[in-house]
């Protein structure tokens, strides 16, 4: 079927109310992969203007999962990770997190200030922080496509950054979107920097109202 | 030979002596763990919010997902099981904060919210509280051991401790 046809269908069945994640239908899936796709890649690009090398985007993945499966999506529960967390709200509500390993974290920051002199698994406050300002300007970059697209008027929080088990950083957006139903949704990507060999993550979360609004602003019924 | 059995997010498991029940990388969520060292029965509860009143009753909602009747559950069925309700006793951890945020932020102190929960909770049960590792800012991994009743906490940047 066409995703006209599948549009007009979705309008013939009138005021069917999403309230749960796994209730989005394919073609909901495929716009939400699409704006995956166009947050995404601006931040891609930013990422890149960044370290001044070419960072490749996948696919983006939307995927609504038990809890246990997103906390275990990232390569394993225990895993030490970096990740930065921002918040957004207004419009929309929901929230980003930049996710990326030890090492790769380390190397990212080598790449930016030309010197490696610390032990492997060290990351001295100043790489810190630029960190957490690379996963803020993602995020905003990721955020303000959104915006231009819908015509959404949404905020974004400071970041906050923990390095801790992956698990543990996936339960804070795991709590946040999980309280009603037993799944969450998120859209997860994965950058690569080919030449450093690299990857990161970003993935976003939003209340189902707020996937609602967006979906509404682009003229598809949900 | 004991087996492992795996607790994942707003879920609980029950055995005895001499399985041991392991949670991964708690961060806000809060693990109870529930012994009875005569009958040397156990439970691991995994929860992710304090309270399951916020929602209208009617709702079909994860019982083993909140603090308040994750523990009511798990308590029954380890008395169906065979443990003595009145030897119960409880070691928690986790309820941590990931994320530094603003003070007063909802998110943001989750982790303090559950740990209240659950003791209130335990505390309505007349359940005492022998152990508890929580709150601080790192996750945690718990085992809990039904051959002797230990409940040993791992994270990534601190020495593993028993409890």
């Amino acid at each position: 079927m066409s995703g006209e046809n599948l549009y007009q269908d979705n309008i013939k069945r009138g005021e069917y109310l999403i309230n749960n994640y796994d209730e989005l239908n394919d073609m909901h899936i495929d716009v939400l992969r699409e704006i995956g796709n166009i947050g995404a890649g601006n931040a891609a690009s930013a990422l890149a203007d960044i370290l001044n090398e070419k960072v490749g985007i996948s696919l983006p993945k939307v995927r609504i999962t038990e809890f246990d499966t997103a906390v275990n999506a990232l390569g394993g529960a225990e895993t030490m990770t970096v990740g930065v967390l921002v918040n957004f709200c207004g419009d929309a509500n929901g929230m980003i997190m930049f996710l990326l390993n030890m090492n790769d974290a380390s190397a990212i920051m080598s790449i930016l200030m030309q010197e490696d002199d610390e032990a492997e698994g060290q990351l001295s406050e100043l790489k810190l922080s630029a960190i957490k300002e690379i996963g803020n300007i993602l995020a905003s970059s990721y955020i303000n496509s959104i915006s231009l697209l819908t015509g959404l008027e949404i905020r974004i929080s400071v970041p906050y950054m923990a390095i801790d088990m992956a698990g543990a950083l996936m339960s804070v957006p795991i709590i946040e979107f999980g309280s009603i139903g037993d799944k969450v949704m998120f859209i997860e990507e994965c950058f690569s920097v080919e030449e450093n060999n690299l990857t990161s993550n970003i993935i976003m979360f939003a209340e189902i109202e707020t996937l609602k609004i967006i979906m509404e602003r682009l003229g598809i019924k949900i | 030979m004991s087996k492992l059995l795996i607790v994942g997010i707003s879920d609980y498991k029950l055995s005895r002596h001499p399985n041991v029940i392991v949670t991964y990388a708690l961060g806000s969520c809060v693990g109870i763990c529930l012994y009875d060292n005569q009958t040397k029965i156990g439970g691991l509860s995994h929860i992710m919010l304090p309270n399951s009143n916020m929602f209208p009753k009617t709702d079909n909602i994860n019982r083993k997902k909140f603090a308040d009747t994750a523990i009511q559950d798990l308590v029954k069925d380890l008395v169906a099981m065979g443990a003595n309700r009145f030897r119960l006793v409880a070691k928690i951890a986790g309820g941590a904060q990931m994320f530094q945020m603003q003070q007063g932020s909802q998110i943001g102190n989750i982790g303090h919210r559950n740990i209240s929960s659950v003791k209130k909770t335990l505390q309505a049960l007349r359940i005492p509280i022998v152990a508890e590792d929580v709150g601080s800012n790192f996750g945690r991994t718990v085992y809990f051991s039904l051959d002797t009743g230990t409940m040993r906490v791992q994270s990534l940047n601190r020495n593993v401790c028993e409890f």
